[in-house]
């Protein structure tokens, strides 16, 4: 049994005597990672009561929800509801990435003094509860009447999304030095000529980590989402939070997949970028 | 470098004025101008948090202070410490939040310092594995512990299986589901700050430790452990923080008998229209959380968290 007397840290601990941490590890990580998996097969699943492992197999419940009707209690149907989801995530990406690539780069240009007053200031979507900030909106919204509007929905999102972006922005512009900007404009660029020429191609990395990341955060939104969104513009996540606060249905599980799928997919592009950058 | 471009850049604006002189004032002029202009740039951003987030929150401090018949009172803020039903929701709310912080730290420390021990590769591998729920919808993981923990589901049937239990189990709609789910939840939060301090924590401490004779878990104990306190404690207070705030996972796994401040504010506007009620909560709330997060602030400075010392 050398394998287990191989002295594995620097205070040549042997594996055998620290198994537990490695096994207790493993189960945890398994803990982490299996639970969410379970809904792919359930989605198979011919039976209306979720049993496992499903006894017959069908598709009903993607045909369900790729032909569903209207299903009542005050939101359209899925498709309708995702096809909202992806607009409003679409449309936060233009909102959010802007604006918070912009204030990134005159935060970081800015004085110690300012960016330390700024800064808190900007990340306060990240730091209030999501609920006041959805209460907040929602009475905002209904004095200028827009509610259930897909603008103020995306504006919402965007505010979510907008301090992840800052942070992602300000993260690529410290390892970048502004120097070559001002070589640019010493040579006679224009402010706007040398961000687009010199700065956004080293830091492009940065940007599009932080358009995949505005739009998961406005894909999987709930809570505004729940307060003021309504009527024709529901989106997914609100749908499934009221169809889920009432019944189990399985068309859920067929949903649940299909946007396992789609933040993996987002999630995989993410870290393939990153390593990229390395 | 830097400096150099910076004369000739100036240079370059002032031949543009061609009339003024180079002297100091004009300098600090283009100076003052430039930083405006790049001030300018944070500012739709500014005003878009402002309008949306610190506006409607201001109003909501005011509501709080308004009773029932629209005029100054605490009547909000007396019903809350009177009512017991309001009572009963800030002990669940803190109740639940500390279990859960708790089960993270049980399980998230070992895990983390186990990853914190391996090879880049393999912690990256293992990073993954704590990224995927990371990023899985909210909905979809509270799904998915509702069609785990159902009295018919998977758990109960292995459990019985086993025969570790006669009867099948209540997981869902009470406590302990809701703890289930959002510990789930939480981990991450918790593992990325820890984890991101424990690679900072250099490895010839612990050698040193050990050449001076130090048994594996006194190394562990006196050097590995105080220095991972910084980040132990930053992800304890994320999760504690998001926990208190928690909507979505008790509203479900909790099936109505666990009520969170959070949903108490929902309810009180969604079925009420009680805006009053439902602001003074939201304070309560929000007072609680800057309270913890500036108490962090005062323990652990931003960049321990972060490792850049």
């Amino acid at each position: 049994m050398n394998f287990f007397n191989a002295h594995v840290s620097e205070t040549h601990i042997r594996l055998r005597d620290r198994l537990w941490l490695y096994i207790f590890s493993i189960i945890v990580l398994f803990l982490l990672i299996v639970p969410s998996l379970v809904v792919i097969p359930m989605s198979f699943s011919d039976s209306q009561y979720l049993e496992f492992p499903p006894r017959n197999w069908s598709l009903r419940w993607y045909e369900n929800y790729f032909s569903s009707g209207k299903v009542g209690m005050g939101f359209n149907d899925w498709l309708g509801a995702t096809w909202t989801s992806v607009k409003v995530a679409v449309l936060t990406i233009f909102v959010a990435t802007p604006l918070g690539t912009m204030a990134a780069y005159g935060l970081i240009n800015s004085s110690s003094k300012l960016r330390s007053v700024l800064f808190p200031v900007m990340i306060s979507p990240m730091i209030i509860p999501v609920i006041l900030v959805a209460i907040g909106l929602f009475y905002f919204y209904v004095k200028f009447r827009m509610v259930d509007s897909l603008l103020g929905l995306v504006l919402g999102h965007s505010l979510v999304a907008m301090p992840l972006v800052l942070i992602i922005v300000l993260a690529g512009l410290k390892n970048y030095d502004m120097n070559q900007e001002k070589v640019a404009r010493s040579l006679g660029a224009s402010r706007l000529r040398a961000f687009f020429e010199i700065t956004l191609p080293q830091i492009k990395f940065s940007i599009v980590s932080a358009c995949l990341i505005s739009f998961l955060t406005s894909f999987d939104e709930v809570i505004i989402s729940l307060f003021v969104a309504g009527g024709d513009n529901s989106t997914i996540t609100r749908a499934m939070f009221l169809a889920l606060r009432d019944q189990i249905d399985p068309t859920i599980a067929a949903i649940s997949t299909i946007l396992i799928i789609i933040s993996s997919g987002l999630l995989l592009l993410v870290q393939l970028f990153g390593t990229k950058k390395e | 470098m830097g400096f150099e471009c910076q004369i000739v850049l100036l240079w370059k604006n002032l031949m543009t004025l061609s009339s003024e002189h180079i002297n100091e004032a004009s300098l600090r002029r283009l100076n003052r101008q430039e930083r405006y202009k790049l001030f300018g740039l944070t500012l739709p951003y500014l005003v878009l948090v402002t309008a949306l987030i610190i506006i409607p929150i201001g109003w909501l401090f005011y509501m709080s202070f308004i009773g029932r018949d629209g005029t100054l009172s605490l009547e909000n803020y007396t019903r809350m410490i009177d009512s017991k039903a309001y009572m009963r929701i800030f002990i669940t709310t803190f109740k639940i939040s500390i279990l859960t912080t708790l089960i993270c730290a049980m399980l998230g420390y070992p895990l983390t310092y186990f990853m914190s021990q391996l090879p880049k590769k393999w912690a990256g591998l293992c990073m993954i594995g704590v990224l995927i729920p990371f990023w899985t919808s909210l909905l979809v993981r509270t799904y998915a512990w509702l069609v785990l923990l159902q009295k018919k589901g998977i758990v109960n049937t292995i459990l019985v299986d086993l025969e570790l239990i006669s009867a099948p189990i209540k997981f869902v709609h009470n406590t302990s589901g809701t703890l289930i789910g959002m510990a789930h939840i939480m981990l991450p939060f918790l593992i990325l700050p820890l984890y991101a301090n424990m690679r900072t924590i250099d490895k010839d401490c612990i050698r040193a430790a050990a050449s001076l004779g130090a048994t594996p878990s006194r190394a562990f104990w006196t050097v590995f452990f105080p220095l991972s306190i910084p980040g132990l404690l930053a992800g304890l207070l994320i999760v504690f923080v998001l926990c208190l705030g928690f909507y979505v996972t008790p509203a479900i796994l909790g099936g109505g008998r666990v009520i969170m401040v959070a949903m108490k504010i929902s309810s009180n506007i969604e079925l009420y229209f009680s805006w009053g009620a439902a602001s003074a909560l939201g304070v309560v709330l929000l007072l609680f959380t800057l309270l913890i997060l500036f108490l962090a602030s005062k323990l652990v400075s931003m960049d321990q968290i972060s490792g850049r010392n």
